[in-house]
């Protein structure tokens, strides 16, 4: 029963389908996702920063990635892959929706870059190891987090560099981003469970049991000057590297 | 197979190309479109055309490593003199020796002949000259602009910097807040007996500005300044059409003698002054540069200051933005753009539009007025200073490519 395992992986049906209900706004920067619109730059800064000081890149490029490959999981409709495509690298897409691959494969044609999607659960697609491993506001969405980061684990190259956020399980984030963030609609209703949410010290764990050790989490905090910026408050939402030791 | 760049620009004056050379210097491609000739443009003789570069202006230039090849051209503006008509109360504004100058004058055609000179080596600038677009496009995923001659030029983002008349500022429909002033600005070299010792005057009368405006000695060892003459438009025909005798007999009397006996070092041209204003300055895939986004009255030289200003502030959103990956036109990095720019430029445009309407009024008691002011000016440093910062471009936050 090959099926069966495939069954039992990570993706819960009823959040896929979640998702694929959002692809076709997924791009508009004023629709359902405009909060991960505004997310973007700010982990694409602590992206980039990563970048250049694990691979002692030059702060200036543009094309920090040229060379690298690299694998965004859960890439919805590809926000985070085109960026990472436009740095440079050779860029490949998983999400478990199948609508939002489509979606992704849409708009990358369109901005004329070259990015391989792909739909389904990740383990069973059989990609190879990449330099660079990013998932971003996954794992709250995800049932077996052991296997999800070790999935993500297996698919990073020696020397490679992972790049993981999501929120952090506190009471803050259960009363923001639940709480409020779906009732004025910054957030589209049923997006989070609070209870599956990850703690850094969770996340920290999952990875030392991958034989990955994870940075000094990075908050992603929100004040109404400055709205989303990187922090060091942990509390809402925070960013990561992991690298093996 | 298309060249696809990064940057479409419209517009290949002074502001539009020293954009594609800031872009070029920081790794972003540009196609730069122009109607007109470079031989033209740059031919021998003086048309008069002369710009204040501000130290922030030129640590613009000097960031691009333009600073070598402009520096042998500028003649430093060592003090401002501003008078109401050479009655008595005239401020000087004059920066202590460790301030540097207020500013650098240079004819336009050194400018241009010095962004040519470097942009003609650089793979990262497709210039376009004698250029016609008879088509933009402005797509989900790109901009184009067709040429008379067929050929379609596709890039991310549209760059406006076409001057007043923007065509591309029209065909997106930004209104502007304009008024025509019903001046015009008249504008000759002279030569002069005496030295102008690096002094810039601004002589103001009911009718509108007089500015003298310090340059290099010609290479014959002759004293020059550029004059800008605003005259009031129904006056403007009669003035252009006097003789030249009759004409230098005009701007001799209006001169006090500062200079000694003049000259005229080049023919006369004039345009009309208007005032406009958008906060509007970008849109899908749009950015407004220049006069394309403001038009300013020249009595403070500052008009290609602030082009140069945009330029700083659109390459650092650009640069922001690209090394993160993002589209060249994405939305969040062309808003930090309009609002980086909106609010400076209308304080310049609203101070220069005051200070013309401020010196228009006939009379003894407003003149009386205006000089009490200027001598309170004069004798308060800190708002002294505050114009010499003006000047200098140095107030607000400057963009990374503006700062020494």
């Amino acid at each position: 029963m090959p099926d069966a395992t495939v069954a039992n992986a990570t993706i819960r049906p009823d959040e896929a389908a979640h998702f694929a209900a959002l692809a076709k706004d997924w791009w508009n920067p004023k629709g359902s996702s405009a909060m991960l619109h505004r997310l973007n730059p700010v982990r694409l800064a602590f992206l980039r920063e990563a970048i250049d000081r694990h691979w002692d890149g030059n702060s200036t490029s543009l094309k920090p990635l040229a060379g690298k490959s690299a694998l965004d999981v859960g890439c919805g409709a590809g926000l985070l892959c085109e960026p990472l495509a436009r740095l440079g690298a050779d860029v490949t897409g998983v999400d478990a929706a199948p609508e939002n691959v489509e979606a992704a494969a849409l708009h990358c044609e369109g901005a004329g870059l070259d990015i391989r999607y792909m739909a389904g659960e990740l383990a069973s697609l059989g990609l190879g190891q990449f330099d660079l491993v990013t998932s971003m506001e996954v794992i709250e969405h995800v049932a077996d987090k052991a296997a999800f980061i070790g999935s993500l684990a297996s698919h990073l190259a020696p020397g490679g560099l992972m790049v993981l956020s999501t929120p952090n399980r506190t009471p803050q984030s259960r009363l923001l981003l639940i709480g409020v963030a779906e009732a004025v609609g910054m957030v589209p209703r049923g997006t989070h469970h609070w209870d599956d949410f990850v703690t850094p010290e969770d996340l920290r764990e999952l990875l030392a049991g991958t034989g990955l050790t994870m940075s000094e989490p990075r908050g992603i905090a929100f004040s109404p000057l400055k709205g989303l910026h990187l922090s060091t408050d942990l509390s809402l939402n925070y960013i990561v590297t992991a690298t093996r030791a | 197979m298309a060249d696809k760049r990064d940057l479409l620009i419209l517009g290949g004056g002074l502001v539009g190309m020293t954009l594609a050379l800031a872009a070029a210097r920081k790794g972003i491609s540009s196609h730069v479109i122009d109607r007109a000739d470079p031989a033209e443009l740059t031919a021998e003789g003086f048309d008069g055309r002369a710009s204040a570069i501000s130290t922030a202006s030129w640590n613009l230039f000097s960031n691009i490593g333009l600073d070598s090849a402009l520096e042998p051209f500028g003649c430093p503006i060592a003090s401002i003199a501003v008078t109401d008509g050479m009655k008595p109360g005239r401020i000087d504004f004059q920066p202590e020796a460790h301030e540097g100058s207020l500013g650098l004058m240079f004819t336009n055609r050194s400018l241009r002949l010095a962004l040519f000179e470097a942009a003609k080596d650089e793979p990262l600038i497709s210039w376009h000259a004698r250029a016609e677009v008879i088509k933009r496009e402005r797509l989900e995923f790109e901009v184009a602009a067709t040429l008379a001659s067929g050929e379609r030029l596709e890039a991310k983002l549209m760059v406006a910097a076409e001057g007043r008349n923007s065509p591309t500022r029209e065909d997106a429909g930004i209104s502007v807040a304009k008024w025509d002033y019903r001046h015009r600005a008249i504008i000759v070299g002279l030569t002069h007996e005496k030295p102008h010792g690096n002094v810039a005057w601004e002589i103001f009368y009911p009718a509108g500005p007089f500015a003298l405006l310090p340059l290099l000695d010609a290479p014959d060892g002759k004293h020059r300044s550029a004059l800008v003459w605003t005259v009031n438009e129904k006056d403007a025909a009669g003035v252009l059409a006097l003789s030249d005798r009759a004409f230098l007999a005009e701007v001799d009397k209006r001169m006090h003698g500062v200079f000694g006996a003049i000259a005229l070092d080049g023919p006369r041209s004039s345009y009309p002054l208007g005032f406009h204003h958008t906060a509007k300055i970008t849109e899908h895939r749009l950015a407004l540069v220049g006069d394309a986004a403001h038009g300013i009255h020249p009595i403070a030289g500052q008009g290609l200051n602030l082009g140069l200003r945009d330029v700083g502030a659109l390459v650092e959103v650009l640069v922001e933005g690209m090394r993160l990956g993002l589209d060249p036109a994405d939305a969040q990095s062309l808003t930090r753009y309009e609002r980086w720019r909106g609010l400076d430029s209308f304080m310049v445009a609203f101070a220069t539009d005051g200070l013309t309407r401020l010196f228009g009024i006939p009379g003894r008691l407003p003149s009386a007025i205006r000089r009490f002011g200027m001598g309170v000016v004069q004798r308060t440093p800190v708002l002294k200073h505050w114009f010499m910062d003006e000047a200098r471009g140095m107030s607000g936050t400057l963009p990374e490519l503006m700062r020494g």
